[in-house]
């Protein structure tokens, strides 16, 4: 498996949507790589015939009737947004003007 | 009526026996536990359990169970068990009327416009809310050094770790702050604090306590469960909160057993209790080693039969946690975004888009761990690394499963030191992310396979004189099993020590300041 490195984090980071300093990403890459290579081994643990199991205890999909419950209202909704305005959430441009 | 410094140092079950007999009020029992919070919790060096106390509600709820009582009657009948009994409760949980934080910058000052399920219960058992408590930010950490608003210390010794991520809880049941919280367990962030701050604390079965109001890191993983002094009080607690809940798209169906009443049995003779061979010996501090094969003496003598199971698999189970965890903790952290709830920062230059603002937000509301795990997590879902990583890990899963079973066929529980050591200094382990995580290496399995894990008081480690915990597992759904062996184990240790360990944990001054404010 490759190794992490810094073009990755920073590659990383804004997949994320994290703005990392210069020093960040070096701290970061540094510390990553060590992580990563720790859990190398989880690769070669199982053979192809071992089934993943992606949830602790086996459920099926859980249904209910198709009524209203219990719902926020707007302004619980928007209690806690840090902008707001006629009932919606307020935010900056969506996509880039330049 | 009791003095209080004898009120705050009784079980959570023999506080609700005394309200009942009205022997003492909630009001002056929840008062008690607000001036020991008062006495010792600030300051330069206090124990920092806390991260908002809730004084005037909690005092309110515990009028409201006196006039109950007071009026008798058919109400005061139908009061729960632990009626008026005070608790705090994690800063994960969301609550109406208190902030929750999570213990990062990114949820600072933010009100939740809605309970937890488990709040909803404690509510609805008339349970004071003293208030809620320290955490690694986002519950990422084994120390609560990563928590925005300052470290945890620990009772036992406050220029050490409490553990975490629910150092907080832990901290504030062994310096008699509170007698039962509530906690979080996603690799160990219930059982780890309570093994290093002498306390007993619960995860139960994946699904068995609903989610719904704990804000997620790892959704497969994540468990609420109880923090408390005695097995018994965490079994009392565990009735409480436990249960299905609609809410909760993984709650389990089942109907909860009588948990108390195996509390309660005190036998366990004939029962087989496995010693998982990968998890002590190597690694694990001699104390503990000692401490831990004291109780294996203790259980043999009480007529449990000791054999030894094998979980070889359990050396992937830590990799394999730390590609999971971060995987899932990635996506639930995404929608911290700066449009709904929380921190906003705008960027200081350049263009004002919703990207470069959650770019700025993120950056600034996230301490270090939790950016970490969220470029780990991002790393491992990629494209290129998903079937490597994520996949793999999920088939490490899978075998973790499979040696849970085959040792299951063996035991009727497993047992193993809760953390291979006693409580690191402040400092020790923060800027080694690799040595942190290992202290969660006995704990991670249970997460992993959704099984229950109870962590008890041990004893204390020769070398240090630090608290030493005790972990029991029992397979998915018989969480009864943990409460029957763990009250047995307590008794036994007990007996030993000649009355609780946290008896002989050193008393603390209390701040300066606050001593000077009275």
């Amino acid at each position: 498996m490759a190794a992490i490195n810094r073009d990755d984090v920073a590659h990383l980071a804004q997949l994320a949507h994290i703005e990392m300093s210069a020093e960040e990403l070096d701290r970061m890459a540094g510390e990553l790589a060590v992580i990563v290579d720790s859990v190398k081994s989880v690769s070669e643990a199982a053979g192809d015939d071992v089934p993943a199991t992606s949830h602790p205890i086996p459920l099926t999909n859980v249904f209910r009737e198709d009524v209203v419950g219990h719902t926020l209202t707007a302004e619980q909704a928007l209690s806690g947004a840090p902008d707001s305005d006629d009932n919606r959430f307020k935010v900056p441009a969506i996509l880039d003007e330049a | 009526m009791t003095d209080t410094n004898e009120l705050i140092r009784l079980s959570a079950a023999r506080l609700a026996e005394k309200l009942r007999a009205g022997e003492v009020t909630s009001v002056q029992v929840t008062q008690a536990f607000l001036d020991r919070i008062a006495a010792v919790d600030g300051g330069e060096r206090g124990v920092n359990a806390f991260l908002h106390v809730n004084t005037e509600e909690a005092l309110a709820v515990a009028a409201e169970v006196d006039a109950i009582r007071a009026a008798g009657g058919a109400a005061a009948e139908e009061l729960h068990e632990l009626a008026g009994v005070p608790i705090a409760v994690k800063d994960l949980i969301v609550t109406i009327g208190q902030p929750t934080t999570a213990g990062s910058k990114i949820l600072e000052g933010w009100h939740s416009p809605y309970d937890a399920t488990v709040v909803k219960r404690l509510r609805a058992a008339k349970m004071p809310i003293l208030g809620k408590t320290n955490l690694d930010e986002f519950a990422m950490g084994s120390s609560t050094e990563h928590s925005a608003y300052g470290p945890t210390r620990n009772p036992w010794d406050l220029d050490r770790i409490p553990g975490g991520s629910g150092g907080g809880s832990a901290a504030a049941v062994a310096a008699f702050e509170a007698p039962l919280a509530l906690g979080t367990d996603t690799g160990g962030s219930i059982r780890q604090p309570g093994a290093v701050t002498g306390t007993v604390g619960v995860k139960p079965t994946y699904g068995s306590v609903s989610r719904y109001g704990a804000i997620a890191m790892a959704s497969s993983l994540d468990q609420i469960g109880p923090v408390s002094r005695t097995v018994l009080d965490s079994a009392l607690l565990h009735q409480v909160i436990g249960g299905h809940d609609p809410f909760d798209s993984t709650s389990l169906p089942d109907p909860l057993a009588d948990l108390a009443a195996a509390a309660r049995l005190g036998s366990v003779d004939g029962m087989k209790i496995g010693i998982i061979k990968e998890l002590h010996g190597e690694g694990y501090q001699a104390g503990v080693e000692n401490r831990f094969n004291e109780s294996l003496d203790l259980l043999k003598e009480a007529g449990a039969e000791i054999v030894e199971v094998s979980c070889p698999n359990f050396k992937y189970a830590l990799g394999a946690y730390y590609l999971i965890m971060p995987s899932e903790a990635s996506s639930n952290l995404a929608k911290f975004d700066g449009v709904r709830y929380g921190l906003r920062v705008l960027p200081e230059e350049g263009p004002l888009t919703i990207e470069r603002v959650m770019g700025a937000t993120r950056a600034a509301g996230f301490g270090d761990e939790v950016k970490r795990r969220i470029i780990l997590g991002t790393y491992a879902l990629s494209a290129g690394y998903y079937d490597a990583y994520y996949g793999s890990a999920q088939k490490v899963r899978t075998l973790i499963q499979r040696d849970f079973e085959a040792a299951f066929a063996q035991a009727d529980v497993l047992i193993s030191p809760t953390a291979p050591t006693t409580a690191f200094k402040l400092g020790e382990k923060l800027n080694d992310p690799l040595a942190m995580y290992l202290n969660d290496v006995a704990t991670i399995p249970a997460n992993m396979a959704g099984v229950p894990g109870l962590s008890l008081p041990g004893g204390l480690a020769d070398e240090d004189g630090l608290p030493v915990g005790i972990q029991l597992l029992a397979p998915a759904r018989q969480d009864a099993r943990l409460y029957q062996v763990g009250a047995v184990l307590e008794s036994l240790l007990e007996n030993k020590w000649g009355g609780p360990l946290l008896a002989q944990a050193p008393e603390l001054a209390g701040s300066t300041e606050t001593q000077e404010a009275k």
